[in-house]
């Protein structure tokens, strides 16, 4: 196998790998550039991914089923949306309330299905540019949901960046009482971001059901959804950081496991590496278990960089996050 | 309020009252024999395949052969840990003579509640400490993995097998070495590679494993992982694998060359007929081939007459005695006697088994 190749294949792996993150963490960041912090990330991906699972094994369309994963994140969404904006419950609380709860309806709604084999959603090559070397395979042979992926990715940047009503949004993000004081209704506002990152996480829990692995099993997500929570503070909340965490964070995932595969090979490519420090990443490397570690390390280690620059952290934070409205107050 | 207080205790009391009747009324048969109550603890849901499902299936098996003798209950997706102890003790109380505990992490709980429980029998799985009334049980699963081997070295083309395991234990271990021990035994230039995904359970990572493998030429899969994510991408890929706990064709079937799968049917069964005549005592059950406990699901039709051949005649000489998929010499990959020569494995060195046999890539990680 030349080096070339492998590479390609690890690239690949790396987009598949961060595309659900990508989802999930998008949505997310929505939901919390409108001020509202959604813990319950986890629990819309898995009712998200039964749901579409359901509905395709049902009606044989994977389309059908990319729907009602959406429909169900963002039912589930309302259910936080409710108790947050309206009842004014904690957001903590009712976000890890909704993952718990996430976990457990899937697990009920889904028991007559697992193991159920489904026909996934398969790649659209492009004709013509699917045949370019190394760009073809790369860019250009994908399921539809990673150009689909992309595209919201330039959209909700579009969207926060250049439009009103995006700059309303972030507005309400900010300071609900000055958003409230222009006649700007925060809470439905709010109802809407918090929709769409139940529609987002529904869409990154199809992914994991429909393309990445075509079939439903408990608690399939692994945790996936508060990998995109992490991802969002990662990003400092720009949209485009998230793609690049996303996809450092999946890379790390699956360049640890083509470490392992080729095993003799990479020891002996890195004695040329000085010592301690080559050795030092064979031990690492002869370790599987730091080796899982590292894509939580990396992104770990960017949190704490990010972190030690405060005013960056200021200034792109909405002020207004995880507190609660209340148009009276 | 102090109203209302007496009045919850009273339902509460009627509640408990009700329900013992219940119970009692359940477990006396028409005859006012007590019928023999079995308990069973899962570490997952039951599901459609694996690990828990087929110890299920030996649940199932005890209804069918003892009718309206026994009661079983079971309680699924119990946590390694504290959680154990209260599901255990609560089935202990719950008037349960003989308790399956079927998972490694309940053997510390297990000896607990026995401790409290001494009339009751425990049989855990997978573990080694023993009790005056509990037993150990497992299976030979390595037994299982040779045969694979034997298929995977057949059918291999790129000489490459790949291996998805989970953690770096000796039981895991253990496998891949009877696995690469099984691919030696017909093909002498195979290699088994090694991917370590630190998880028994992580569809998305097994999935990615198994890509990772056939990427760098595996075409021919195994697993010790749980779920179903390594045949399915085989199936994608248009390469073959191994099935592991239950028949996984159904996810594979151009891919599934055959399953290693554990059958608890015979040993649950011998295990509540001793509880019934009173014979049970505390030993260790350790069955492969020869006891049925590991089986090989149905060959795929991709498995040339030779190669069925083959397997059949290994398996019967490991079931009679005559063939130690560790039978000596056997040596590590970087050359050192582990096993001389005309000797077989011992029970201890495959309970400690750290290394990786001769054939399999790379170092064993620590």
């Amino acid at each position: 196998m030349d080096g070339f190749e492998t590479t390609i294949n690890i690239l690949v792996g790396t987009i598949r790998a961060g595309t659900p993150l990508v989802f999930a963490a998008l949505g997310e960041l929505i939901t919390e550039k409108a001020g509202v912090l959604n813990l319950g990330v986890e629990g819309m991906m898995l009712v998200g991914a039964v749901s579409g699972f359901i509905v395709t094994v049902l009606t044989g369309s994977p389309y059908l089923g990319i729907l009602a994963a959406i429909a169900a994140g963002v039912l589930m969404a309302l259910i936080f949306g409710g108790l947050t904006q309206f009842l004014l419950t904690n957001q903590v609380a009712t976000g890890l309330a909704l993952t718990i709860f996430g976990v457990g309806l899937s697990a009920f709604i889904g028991l007559n299905y697992i193991g159920t084999p489904i026909q996934g959603l398969q790649p659209i090559a492009i004709p013509g540019l699917s045949e370019i070397p190394v760009i073809g395979p790369l860019l250009f042979n994908h399921d539809f949901l990673i150009y689909l992926s992309i595209a919201l990715l330039v959209l909700v940047s579009w969207f926060l960046y250049k439009t009103r009503a995006g700059l309303i949004l972030r507005a309400v993000g900010e300071s609900h009482d000055a958003a409230h004081a222009i006649g700007y209704s925060v809470v439905k506002i709010r109802l809407l971001a918090i929709m769409f990152g139940g529609g987002m996480g529904g869409l990154a829990g199809a992914y994991l059901s429909l393309v990445y692995t075509p079939q439903w099993a408990e608690n399939m997500t692994a945790g996936r959804g508060w990998i995109a929570l992490a991802l969002v503070v990662f990003a400092t909340w720009r949209p485009a950081r998230v793609l690049i965490g996303a996809y450092l964070f999946g890379g790390i995932t699956i360049l640890s496991l083509h470490v392992q595969a080729a095993g003799d090979s990479v020891s002996s490519a890195l004695s040329i590496i000085p010592n301690p420090v080559g050795e030092w990443i064979l031990a690492v490397i002869n370790s599987s278990h730091l080796l899982a570690t590292l894509p939580y390390l990396a992104t770990v280690v960017v949190l704490a960089l990010i972190s030690r620059d405060a005013t960056k952290i200021r200034l792109n934070a909405p002020a207004s996050l995880g507190r609660p409205f209340h148009p009276g107050a | 309020m102090l109203k209302l207080k007496s009045w919850r205790s009273v339902v509460a009391g009627l509640g408990v009252v009700a329900m013992a009747m219940a119970l009692s009324y359940g477990a006396v048969r028409a005859d006012g024999h007590e019928k023999l109550k079995v308990g069973f603890v899962y570490v997952s849901p039951i599901g459609d395949a694996g690990w828990t499902f087929q110890h299920d299936l030996g649940r199932k098996a005890i209804e069918e052969k003892f009718g309206d003798k026994v009661a079983t209950t079971y309680v699924e997706s119990v946590a390694e840990g504290p959680d154990a102890e209260r599901v255990i003790r609560q089935l202990a109380a719950d008037g349960n003579q003989l308790i399956f505990t079927t998972s490694f992490g309940y053997m510390n709980p297990t000896i607990k509640v026995a401790k409290q429980f001494p009339k009751v029998t425990f049989a855990h799985s997978s573990g080694y400490k023993r009790a005056d009334n509990v037993s150990t049980y497992l299976a030979r699963f390595y037994e299982g993995r040779y045969l694979a081997g034997i298929i995977a070295g057949k059918m291999t083309k790129s000489n490459t097998l790949g291996y998805v395991a989970a953690f770096p234990i000796p039981e895991v271990v253990r496998g891949i070495n009877a696995f690469a021990r099984g691919v030696r035994s017909v093909n002498p230039d195979a290699q088994v590679r090694v991917v370590w995904v630190s998880s028994w359970y992580d569809p998305g990572k097994e999935r990615e494993a198994a890509e990772t493998l056939i990427a760098q030429g595996a075409d021919v899969l195994m697993q010790h992982t749980d779920s179903t994510a390594v045949v399915q991408a085989a199936q994608d890929r248009g390469v073959f694998a191994v099935g592991y706990h239950s028949d996984m064709s159904k996810y594979g079937p151009k891919a599934h060359l055959t399953a290693s799968t554990h059958v608890w049917d015979q040993f649950y069964i011998d295990k509540v007929q001793a509880v019934i005549d009173g014979t049970a005592k505390s030993d260790d059950t350790w069955g492969g081939l020869g006891a049925g406990m590991v089986q090989m699901s149905p060959l795929g039709d991709m498995v040339p007459e030779d190669v069925r051949k083959l397997v059949e005649a290994a398996r019967g000489e490991i079931a009679a005695g005559n063939l130690h998929p560790f039978a000596g010499p056997v040596l590590d990959n970087k050359g050192e006697t582990k096993v001389p020569e005309g000797q077989n494995i011992t029970d201890k060195g495959l309970l400690t088994m750290q290394f990786y046999v001769d054939g399999v890539v790379g170092d064993l990680p620590k």
